[in-house]
């Protein structure tokens, strides 16, 4: 245990150590060349490291993924398009595509609007560092262990047994039969009920990012408002908003993503069945369990495609922001 | 663990351990990449017929005489792979017994023999339990596969393992009417269940046959392997006072004596002095006497009798005698049909009406899994 | 400036608190509905394993007798709980430092350097979020393993990895916090002389500590929760390095049998990366940017 005990000091001494040392480095090199090449250099030369991780953990994967998805399950000849023919013509998919979708609207607006919620709110009370705890502490318990509560949560035992479920037990004080929840597919219901207990997870992260920005809007701006007589929907309209708005699209496009990944609790949860198959829990199926890698890769690249759009406005936010900077 | 002490201590090596729910991941990136453990549960007959390449050819490592000897012969074929022994099996169990409580309903000395006299039974003791069966499908990812074992054994006894051979090799088609009658008799078992089917689907299969057990009894029959007895209410039920079995009843007298059993595979990744060692001790009597003892479990080695009581040497002999021996038929199916397979049984349970429509699209997915890659 | 907002004696005071009383109400409506799944949990994970299927956790409340320690105890008298709770930490805390120290110096180019292709590179590097983990295994195992580097079943494959996926969203959130400092301090830095090297350590950096702070609460907290990239890239090589993730789960991986002990190990595995947010949570302090906006 010495050894490792060693190298882990090494590494997270070392590591900051040499990055601090390269960046030094480089702008000593970068002094000796010059002037007008120093700008156009160094960007580079700060991106690098970061850019040698991405390239090899998820661009060179990537790439894999993309020629794959032209190719069979054995990867011994390409096939074309079939295996996007196969994604979007496959009864299965056509589902999990639409809970995606589900999970992609309803998960993004519930933890973004609450954590937006919480993170104002809590601002004003002084107990808000027990409050902000209250709403994060879902996000620090492990996804299996947050699914386990929740399968308490919306358990169903066949009458006359005792209902363990605290919803089923709340409806049961009221004399209202027991529901099999979430095997009610009905409007997407049992899918929503997933996503809840995603929100209850996330809606935490959200609360911390908008928290931190929200401290970094200055107090006097709003002083000077409240003072000109502004109501408090008038400064949030007028002050918070617009300048959240950088931080609240980091969020949202996070979130959106996050969705579109989510996978764990309905595995744990339901395993697709009961009409709440996801897009995600599709593409671990293929690659792990019915050996496709295939299938898996095209289902890898219809997500990376269907993220272009929220990338896009992205870029147009930046472009809109360098205007006003 | 406990099954590998006395080879930790006569070797002084030490067994490191690690259960997953993620094996198939596990094991898929790591005959990807070489980063595999030496030893390794197997996943299912259709992985490891995947996974041959990588998998060690256990012939010379395994006295493989006296492994033929001890083991019923279809398990050593199982675990055969273009002649090469890849794959043991280290616990096996007997699918398709009917439980019952001897309080409830006495049947330990002329249990029913044939289907009919099977639901005479229940005709007769209707007024004893609140349902005839009791019945759960509820396994996590594996959702469904207790009622895929109904239908196996339907299939078995209704259409003879002729059919079901050519079924789980894909040369009968779902859409069949050998297929479909024996979905149709389980669709009757579900109208007939405990709860009804929200409560087949919500139920996991370890806890399904506890109304067997209650007063008054919730049912009267469950059908589940052999494992069942380590299982739920009957691991603090008592053998032969509390519940008995006996086997699943012929329907067609043309098929009788047909057995389906399953088991867990063990494979051999990396070839090393210590697990050899190992895996040859694995597979021997005294070793798999630990598990047996434990109860729940039968052993492939038919050496192997230190069974606890006598249910479970009742099972470990209708393995070991079987007149016709089948294995579990979704599990020899390719993964992905035997996935659909479990979840098309969820939702018949829930939606017996669309019994044409999921059976035209096992057709489709037998189609694709089965095609060559 | 005298603040117009100091309070008044008087009626101004009871109206306000008036008016706050909805603000309270709220509030502490949420945090009772946040916390009710996970009270539900810790009650649980007192009782014993017969209780949970037979009655719900309220009743456990009416009938204290059935409390017990036991599944905790089983839980940290596993014999590697130690070793996983140590392996947690060798893992978790290089994966977070790294991860922060290479994404601030991207994150403070792609916010304050301008070159040719910025926001197209910026937009490329968000979008590798959507890669799932999953789909990487393979390739970068084959890169760990006897064919490539033969690392596997050491911490450095973890630290790596867990770097390489935190990286898009630690620049993505670092880039977004640089680029909202104001433009007029760096500006008269460089005229003051100032290389961008002092520009970063001396003024950006310490005007971004809430979203450092923010960010080295999540990349953490992932780390110490992970399961599966540790699984795959050290726990089927070598259990020994396993994080205490693996060992829980080896506890209930079993035809799903455990539950008990499954509440028991959330609340200990749950305990540090609280106490992590606790003290990172002072970071979160209103006026650091603000302060620098004088002038």
């Amino acid at each position: 245990m010495d050894q490792r005990l060693v190298t882990a000091i090494i590494v997270v001494l070392g590591v900051p150590a040499v990055l601090i040392g390269y960046i030094w480095l480089t702008e000593r090199l970068l002094n000796r060349i010059g002037q007008r090449a120093r700008p156009r250099l160094r960007p580079w030369l700060w991106l690098a490291p970061a850019l040698a991780f991405l390239v090899v953990f998820l661009v060179y994967p990537t790439i894999g993924s993309l020629i794959r998805s032209f190719q069979n399950a054995a990867g011994t000849k390409f096939v074309g398009l079939d295996n996007f023919a196969w994604f979007f013509t496959n009864d299965a998919s056509l589902i999990a595509l639409k809970n995606s979708l589900i999970w992609l609207v309803v998960l993004t607006a519930l933890t973004v609007g609450l954590g937006l919620l919480v993170a104002i709110l809590v601002d004003r009370v002084r107990y808000e560092t027990v409050a902000k705890s209250v709403i994060f502490v879902p996000l620090a318990i492990s996804m299996v262990a947050a699914s386990v509560i929740w399968k308490f949560m919306y358990d169903y035992a066949t009458p006359p047994d005792p209902q363990v479920g605290t919803l089923n037990a709340a409806l049961g004080s009221a004399g209202i039969a027991p529901v099999a929840w979430i095997q009610i597919s009905d409007f997407s219901f049992n899918s929503i009920l997933l996503v809840i207990v995603m929100a209850w997870m996330w809606t935490g992260f959200c609360m911390v990012i908008l928290s931190a920005a929200l401290k970094g809007i200055n107090p006097e701006l709003l002083e000077a408002a409240r003072v000109d007589g502004a109501s408090e929907r008038q400064l949030f309209r007028g002050i918070t908003l617009p300048l959240l708005a950088p931080t609240l699209a980091v969020v949202i496009t996070t979130m959106v993503i996050t969705a579109l990944k989510a996978f764990d609790i309905v595995y744990v949860m339901t395993s697709g069945h009961f009409d709440t198959q996801v897009v995600a829990f599709q593409l671990i199926n293929e690659l792990y369990n019915f050996s496709n890698p295939g299938r898996a890769s095209a289902i890898g690249i219809v997500l990376l495609l269907a993220i272009v759009p929220v990338m896009a406005l992205n870029i147009r936010r930046f472009r809109a922001q360098e205007a006003i900077r | 663990m406990a099954m590998v002490k006395p080879w930790e201590t006569q070797t002084g090596a030490t067994v490191k351990y690690t259960g997953t729910r993620d094996l198939n991941t596990v094991l898929t990136t790591g005959v990807a990449s070489g980063v595999l453990p030496d030893l390794a549960g197997l996943p299912g007959p259709g992985q490891m017929n995947q996974w041959a390449d990588s998998l060690v050819d256990l012939g010379p490592i395994l006295d493989v005489a006296t492994y033929k000897s001890e083991t019923a012969a279809p398990l050593v074929d199982l675990g055969t792979v273009n002649g090469k022994l890849v794959g043991v099996f280290i616990k096996t169990s007997v699918k398709g017994l009917i439980w019952y409580d001897p309080k409830t309903v006495d049947l330990s000395s002329s249990p029913p023999a044939t289907w009919d006299a099977l639901q005479t039974a229940i005709t007769q003791n209707k007024s004893k339990a609140a349902s005839p069966w009791c019945l759960g499908v509820e396994s996590g990812a594996a959702s469904g596969w207790a009622g895929t074992d109904w239908i196996e054994d339907l299939v078995l006894r209704q259409a003879g393992p002729d059919v079901y051979n050519k079924w789980w090799q894909g040369k009968v088609k779902w859409t069949d009417p050998a297929i479909k009658t024996a979905f149709q008799t389980f669709g009757q078992v579900v109208a007939q269940a405990y709860g009804g089917a929200t409560a087949v689907n919500a139920t996991n299969f370890a806890n399904a046959g506890d109304p067997l057990f209650k007063t008054p009894p919730g049912c009267l029959f469950l059908h589940q392997a052999s494992f069942i007895t380590g299982l739920g209410g009957f691991k603090t039920a008592k053998s032969g006072t509390d519940y008995n079995f006996f086997p699943f009843p012929d329907i067609n007298a043309q098929f009788t004596g047909a057995i389906e059993g399953a088991g867990d595979l063990f494979g051999m990744f990396h070839d090393t002095p210590a697990a050899r060692s190992l895996m040859a001790y694995l597979v021997t009597a005294p070793a798999q006497d630990i598990w047996v003892k434990l109860g729940g479990a039968i052993s492939a080695n038919k050496k192997a009798t230190d069974y606890p009581d006598d249910i479970s040497k009742r099972s470990a002999d209708l393995l070991a005698n079987a007149k016709v021996f089948v294995f579990d038929a979704s599990d020899l199916m390719p993964t992905a049909m035997n996935a659909q397979f479990w979840t098309d049984i969820v939702t018949y349970v829930q939606h017996p009406d669309q019994l044409d429509a999921l059976l035209a699209d096992l057709d489709k997915t037998q189609k694709d899994a089965y095609a060559a890659p | 400036m005298t603040a117009a907002t100091t309070q008044t004696a008087g009626p101004g005071r009871a109206s306000r608190f008036v008016r706050r009383v909805p603000l309270h109400v709220v509030v502490i409506v949420l945090m009772v509905v946040w916390l009710i799944p996970t009270i539900g949990l810790l009650v649980n994970s007192l009782r014993p394993p017969e209780a949970l299927t037979q009655s719900g956790w309220w009743t456990a409340i009416f009938s204290p007798s059935q409390f017990t320690l036991n599944n905790y105890a089983h839980v940290l008298a596993q014999s590697n709980v130690t070793a996983g709770f140590v392996n947690s930490l060798f893992i978790s805390i290089p994966a977070t430092v790294i991860p922060i120290m290479v994404a601030a110096f991207a994150a403070y180019a792609f916010a304050w350097m301008k070159f040719p292709g910025r926001d197209i590179l910026f937009v490329a590097v968000v979008g590798l979020l959507v890669v799932p983990l999953q789909s990487t295994f393979i390739p970068i195992l084959q890169l760990y393993g006897p064919k490539g580097l033969n690392i596997a079943g050491s911490f450095l494959t973890v630290w790596l990895a867990h770097t390489g996926y935190g990286l898009p969203f630690a620049i993505y959130l670092l880039r977004n916090f640089m680029g909202e400092l104001p433009r007029e301090v760096f500006e008269s830095a460089a005229i003051d002389g100032a290389s961008p090297v002092t520009a970063f350590f001396r003024l950006a950096l310490p005007m971004t500590v809430p979203a450092i702070a923010a960010l080295a609460i999540f990349q953490f907290l992932f780390v110490w929760n992970d399961l599966l990239v540790s699984l795959i890239f050290i726990g089927a090589q070598n259990p020994d390095n396993a994080p205490l993730t693996i060992v829980v789960s080896n506890l209930v991986s079993s035809l799903g049998g455990g539950w008990q002990y499954l509440a028991a190990a959330a609340f200990v595995t749950m305990a540090l990366p609280l106490a992590v947010f606790l003290a990172l949570q002072r970071y979160f302090v209103r006026g650091i940017v603000g302060g620098s906006v004088k002038g």
